[in-house]
């Protein structure tokens, strides 16, 4: 049976190396961000590499009327619809100090606006009884630090969401995989100083195929981040509220 | 578009840059990108000055590398620079074909392949790179410029091997060549001396050849080494991928010292038997016997090395062999040292390539370097050879002038691609490649 999935974000490094593992599986990819002529040369690399259909679709996190014809497309489909979502936004927590408006843009562009797009996909997934939802969330949703805890909040709000799909997916046969990944060789985050353990988006995506396949719940990429996260995870709030890290 | 300043260098690591990179993804990025004015750089597997510019800006083009078309039937593909022939080998080789050229490496970029016209174990009968490549698309202020050899004959030859200087190359349409299989036969054979190679390379009647010489042999075992013949064969891919190591730091400097250089060398040789020893290996193998080892170029240490590559024609035998016993004499030499007989293909005006004999080897970046080099610039010179720019970091502009007589042609065609010189790399201007002089 054909699968075929809708990329949000589809022009992030994560989601362009996602992608074309999707490809090569011979999956169908539609793939969706703000400016779809940028994504014309992603959706003919896709097509190359084995995408049974390759299409791109405009969609705004911060616009919901965006998400209307996407998703008639993909009723239209037949087989079972996935969707992954790589969308979401990180400026510096200095601007966010600056002017905390730009929180909203943020929570938008990191959870509510997919966690909207998702809301509506989801009695279609129901319907189909199959196929599963990738998000992408973070290793800063996992606690709040001083360096971006905008971002960390908008990403950990997002996980809560998609613990919360998964729970109501799966009893009608789809699945739910939310992906922590730790620091990764992306367009956003090229020249951002003070990374370390910086994995190449190449390694992000087969860790998330592979747990798609192995139905995974949560992962953390690379896995070594788990026991990282494990260890800050663990820190006493007492010691936590005093460490900048 | 983001910027950040960085120290970086080619494979050699001997010649450095800092200065700013941008690392753009699609389209929009790369025009912004190029406002900040530098050459495009790719994977920086040059091993001198041509894929770095001090104190300015170059663009990383290592994430522009998707496929945009292919056709099955003829086997032309399209694709960005920024793609590495490794990747065009996975991803086309099971559908029976694979580049028509390829370097010694496989994290070559497709825009690096062209910007320095590389050549493969198959040059003999194949050419060069450039010769497979049916049009190159640059990217100008005004947007992407498609050339051809039939459009812009003057325009196209420049690029091809034009070390980036006629625009910042977005993508090339590739004639692949047809495969019957995934593997490649090998046969090994030892050869005893210099002479005895260059006669097995003449009466070799494989499509793929190249020879490994232990550079470290004087006298009568001056260019002892092993003859690799490869042979496309049916079949899929023999064995699983394997997986690869890593150099994690870098090594002391004695650690590719000159006793180790001989035993390694003995020992490498030690493995083939007197006859020869026939056996199949994967295509990647064959082709990129160093990708295995992830930043291999950690072994020479922090100061790292240059490479040594001459062309000489096919009536300078016995100068290459006096070449060849310079740097033996030097007791410099590393591991392995390549010679391989080339053919007269070649698709630019600053084409390596000519009918003849190419010699490479390695030196650890050492304080006698300069001088050696120089005295065997000279000797190649004397020879009619020349020096390749994808190599090179201690070459001169007066014997480097002389030795690519196209470089007039070159430039009036530069002159017109990029007037203002934003393209310039550190080895253009080391070798004064742009400026009549």
């Amino acid at each position: 049976m054909t699968e075929t999935w809708i990329v949000l974000g589809a022009s992030s490094s994560m989601a362009r190396a996602f992608t074309r593992k999707l490809a090569e599986r011979g999956d169908g990819v539609i793939l969706a961000g703000r400016t779809p002529a940028d994504l014309e040369r992603d959706a003919a690399d896709a097509r190359v590499r084995g995408a049974a259909l390759a299409e791109t679709v405009a969609f705004d996190a911060r616009d919901p009327a965006s998400f209307g014809p996407i998703l008639d497309r993909l009723e239209g489909l037949e087989g079972t619809v996935s969707a992954a979502v790589f969308v979401g936004s990180m400026p510096p927590q200095a601007e966010i100090d600056a002017d905390p408006s730009l929180i909203a843009g943020v929570v938008t562009d990191s959870f509510t606006g997919p966690a909207q797009f998702l809301h509506r996909l989801a009695p279609l997934m129901e319907s189909r009884g199959s196929g599963t939802v990738v998000g992408i969330t973070s290793v800063a949703g996992d606690r709040g630090r001083i360096g971006n805890y905008a971002y960390g909040a908008a990403k950990a709000g997002f996980g809560t969401y998609l613990s919360g799909l998964r729970n109501r997916l799966t009893r009608a046969g789809g699945h739910v995989v939310t992906v922590k990944p730790g620091f990764t060789d992306t367009a956003m985050t090229w020249g951002i100083e003070g990374m370390f353990l910086v994995a190449p988006p190449e390694t992000v995506a087969a860790d998330i195929l592979k747990a798609v396949e192995k139905k995974r719940n949560v992962i953390y990429t690379p896995l070594f981040w788990t026991a990282i996260m494990g260890i800050i995870r663990a820190i006493p709030e007492p010691i936590f509220k005093k460490m900048s890290i | 578009m983001q910027w950040k300043t960085a120290e970086y260098s080619g494979w050699g690591r001997a010649l450095r840059a800092r200065g700013t990179l941008a690392r753009p993804e699609k389209l929009s990025a790369l025009s912004a990108a190029l406002q900040g004015r530098g050459p495009a750089i790719g994977n920086r597997r040059s091993y001198g000055d041509g894929p770095i510019h001090d104190g300015g800006a170059a663009i990383d083009m290592t994430r522009m590398d998707r496929l945009l078309s292919f056709d099955a039937e003829t086997g032309v593909v399209e694709a960005e620079a920024g793609i590495t022939i490794a990747e065009l080998l996975r991803v086309f080789a099971h559908k029976g074909w694979m580049p028509a050229v390829m370097p010694g490496t496989g994290f070559a970029t497709l825009g690096g392949c062209i910007a320095n016209d590389v050549h493969g174990k198959n040059h003999h009968n194949a050419g060069s790179f450039g010769q497979h490549v049916l049009a190159v698309t640059l990217m100008t202020d005004n947007g992407p410029r498609e050339v051809t050899l039939q459009t812009n004959r003057g325009l196209f030859r420049a690029t091809m091997g034009g070390q980036g200087q006629t625009g910042a190359i977005l993508s090339a349409k590739l004639q692949l060549k047809a495969i019957p299989g995934q593997r490649m036969r090998v046969k090994e054979t030892r050869i005893s001396d210099f002479d005895s190679f260059l006669a097995a390379f003449d009466t070799s009647e494989a499509e793929y050849t190249v020879g490994w010489i232990d550079a470290t042999k004087r006298g009568k075992r001056l260019g002892r080494g092993i003859l690799e013949e490869g042979t496309l064969a049916e079949g899929g891919r023999p064995g699983p991928v394997k997986r690869s190591l890593s150099v994690p730091l870098d090594a002391p400097h004695f650690a590719l010292s000159w006793p180790v250089v001989k035993l390694f060398n003995a020992f490498y040789i030690s493995r083939i038997p007197d006859t020869s020893r026939k056996r199949t290996r994967p295509l990647e193998d064959f082709f990129f016997p160093l990708d295995r080892i992830h930043d291999w170029n950690r072994l020479y240490g922090k100061r790292g090395f240059h490479q040594f590559q001459c062309v000489v024609p096919l009536d300078k035998g016995p100068e290459l062999k006096a070449i060849l016993t310079t740097i033996a004499r030097a007791g410099i030499a590393s591991p392995l040292a390549v010679l391989k007989k080339m053919g007269p293909g070649r698709a630019g005006h600053l084409s390596f390539p000519m009918a003849g004999y190419t010699l490479a080897v390695d030196f650890p970046a050492r304080a006698k370097v300069p001088a050696i080099f120089a005295r065997l610039e000279q000797q190649v010179l004397d020879a009619g050879g020349r020096l390749y720019f994808a190599k090179d970091a201690l070459a001169h502009p007066d014997s480097i002038a002389a030795m690519y007589p196209e470089l007039a042609d070159w430039r009036a065609e530069v002159a017109k691609a990029d007037p203002e010189g934003h393209l310039e790399t550190d080895l253009v201007r080391r070798l004064k490649l742009r400026s009549a002089t």
